[in-house]
């Protein structure tokens, strides 16, 4: 085990409609938050299968937010 | 996949600063030396402002001097900022759709103020994403229609003949549909209209005499409206009077239907004539000043109340209004008004509330929780500062109650396919940013339909929609987002759900071949019917599930 701490790499499937507006929303606000997370902007939150999903862990995501 | 080979693809990455919003807390000079990493890159240029003049004009310039097929931005968020880009990629001639985006100001600088290396890190990964993704899009092409240069506005009140007008002057064909015999609506019901004690005839006769003058407005009275098919520019409305059907071509339409005016039945002894409306009164008033001497008004009857929460606004200026007349017709007539707040906004209103109580229009608030009770010959009312019920003698009880809506608004909503709220009243597309719009394009709103407003605001709401439909009949052509759903014919079961979702009935079911299909046109590519889709068989027209960092979902 490293000493280092873990910080994991979150993938962030947003809706445009709603979770990403909330994610501008939050700049906007000047709300600050752990920079682990990568955004990705999706038509809509039922659009992200969980193929998806699963290839974001594939390719070394430590957790998958989807928000909508 | 049919993209365009490896070598096809040159990326162009403008990485912003956007003053000292994304540089003052990101490393760019890390970021620049980032992206020059990223596989297809052949450019990267740091900007101040990238959406300034001279950033988009580095743009334009880099296009054709690097040959870039595709272009991102790393700057702020796309939903303000990506059009902009998308058409400084077209005016350039790159197909704007061959544009991407990274955040890395609302989701990157501003969220991670304090942890720059981290934050760099981020926007880093966020670039990365978009010059991956920028390498998988392909071209899409907008669709190009034709267009009817005329309006049709329902509802021949103040504010859609002053619509009408508008439009009519702008030199566009113009149908006023109107359900009763005259136009005016509800102002030919009111007595004088203040702070000019003008009778509103006056304004009403010289509008109707104008559209009737112009020969781009066709007037219908005793009409109505019972079909309407089609979408923005290519409207065919049904128009029925005298039990007659005519189709007519539009390109927009307006609703301007107005409201009516809610008649107490039940409240406060309600009879028509010792306890009337305040429209019951300005008829009154028409024929000269009423015998009474001691004039009693409620206000909020019916609204601001569990069945109707709203304030009708309109009704406290319309009380104050008559109590004024009373007064100066005779100053020994008592006029009480019972309130519970006085909604008086504007300089002249605010001069017309003092006026009354110059003139000794006496004002008392109750609770709602112990109205006023109206008896034989008095009103009883719990007055809040003396903590006892007092009795005011009245010969006429004068009841404010609020405008709602048209009985046909429903009826409306459904075949124009736009949306009433809770109260009947309809909703514009955004409350601050489109307040005269529908969310459905082509299709707007003014006056009493939309909420209660007096006369100046109809007026004013009624120009404002007019040059809003002026944006859409002004054009030669209109072309419509690329970025529209498709379904797959061999996938689709055929079960509906998509169609049921869909708030721009954009979506068509074909009973012989037992499918769905999207109208392009009418599709505004929001992606809410994905959850509908039963077998996956809808589909963003670049939808690539393939690659997570390759999905261009939105638009």
């Amino acid at each position: 085990m490293s000493n280092e701490q873990f910080e994991p790499t979150i993938i962030g499937f947003l809706c445009n409609w709603c979770a990403y507006a909330g994610a501008d929303l939050a700049g906007v606000s000047r709300l600050q938050y752990p920079p682990n997370l990568r955004t990705i902007r999706t038509l809509c939150s039922a659009t992200v299968g969980p193929h998806q999903i699963l290839k974001a862990f594939q390719k070394g995501a430590d957790g998958v937010f989807v928000g909508g | 996949m049919e993209d365009q080979t490896k070598t096809d693809i040159r990326v162009g990455v403008f990485v912003c600063d956007c003053g000292s919003n994304i540089a003052g807390y990101l490393d760019m000079q890390a970021l620049v030396d980032y992206a020059k990493t990223l596989p297809n890159v052949v450019h990267v240029q740091e900007n101040l402002y990238t959406c300034s003049e001279g950033g988009i004009n580095e743009i334009k310039n880099a296009i054709p001097k690097y040959n870039l097929t595709r272009v991102v931005v790393a700057s702020c968020t796309p939903r303000t900022h990506e059009p902009l880009f998308m058409g400084a990629c077209e005016e350039a001639g790159l197909n704007p759709y061959l544009f991407e985006m990274a955040n890395i100001r609302d989701q990157c600088s501003w969220v991670h103020m304090k942890e720059k290396e981290r934050g760099t890190e981020r926007a880093k990964g966020q670039i990365g994403m978009a010059v991956a993704k920028a390498a998988r899009l392909r071209e899409l092409s907008r669709i190009q229609l034709g267009l009817t240069h005329r309006a049709v506005v329902i509802g021949g009140g103040i504010s859609g003949m002053s619509a009408a007008m508008a439009l009519g002057n702008m030199g566009y064909e113009v149908d006023l549909v109107e359900k009763s015999d005259r136009l005016g609506g509800l102002l030919n019901d009111l007595n004088l209209v203040l702070p000019a004690k003008e009778p509103p005839s006056n304004l009403v006769n010289d509008l109707a005499g104008r559209l009737n003058e112009n020969p781009k407005v066709t007037v219908h009275t005793r009409s109505t409206v019972s079909k309407s098919e089609g979408y923005v520019g290519n409207f065919v409305v049904t128009i029925n009077g005298d039990g007659e059907d005519k189709t007519v071509k539009t390109g927009v339409i307006i609703v301007a239907i107005g409201g009516r005016v809610l008649k107490p039945e039940g409240l406060f002894g309600y009879d028509g004539k010792m306890v009337v409306t305040q429209l019951d009164l300005e008829a009154m008033l028409k024929d000269g000043a009423p015998a009474s001497k001691n004039v009693v008004m409620i206000q909020c009857v019916g609204s601001r109340c569990a069945e109707r929460t709203y304030c009708s606004r309109i009704c406290c200026m319309t009380a104050v209004k008559n109590a004024i007349l009373l007064k100066e017709a005779d100053p020994e007539t008592k006029v009480t008004i019972l309130y519970r707040d006085m909604q008086m906004y504007g300089v002249e209103n605010e001069d017309m509330f003092r006026r009354s109580k110059e003139l000794g229009v006496r004002y008392v608030t109750f609770d709602p929780a112990s109205p006023p009770r109206v008896e034989d010959g008095k009103v009883l009312v719990h007055h809040l500062r003396m903590g006892r019920e007092i009795s005011i003698p009245a010969d006429l009880v004068v009841l404010s109650t609020p405008v709602i809506a048209q009985e046909e608004a429903g009826d409306i909503s459904t075949m124009l396919k736009v949306p009433v709220n809770e109260n009947g009243f309809f909703l514009e597309g955004h409350v601050k940013l489109k307040p005269l719009d529908f969310a459905t394009d082509g299709v707007y709103l003014c006056g009493n339909a939309r909420f209660p407003s007096t006369i100046r605001e109809a007026v004013s709401q009624g120009l404002g929609a007019a040059a809003r439909a002026a944006i859409v009949l002004s054009k030669d052509a209109l072309f419509t987002s690329g970025i529209v759903a498709d379904i797959n014919p061999d996938t689709c079961c055929g079960c509906l759900g998509c169609v049921d979702v869909c708030p721009y009935g954009a979506i068509n079911y074909f009973e012989d071949r037992g499918v769905c299909q999207v109208n392009k046109v009418l599709c505004k590519g929001c992606g809410g019917d994905a959850p509908q889709r039963a077998r996956r068989a809808v589909r963003g027209s670049t939808d690539s599930p393939t690659n997570r960092s390759t999905r261009r979902l939105s638009r």
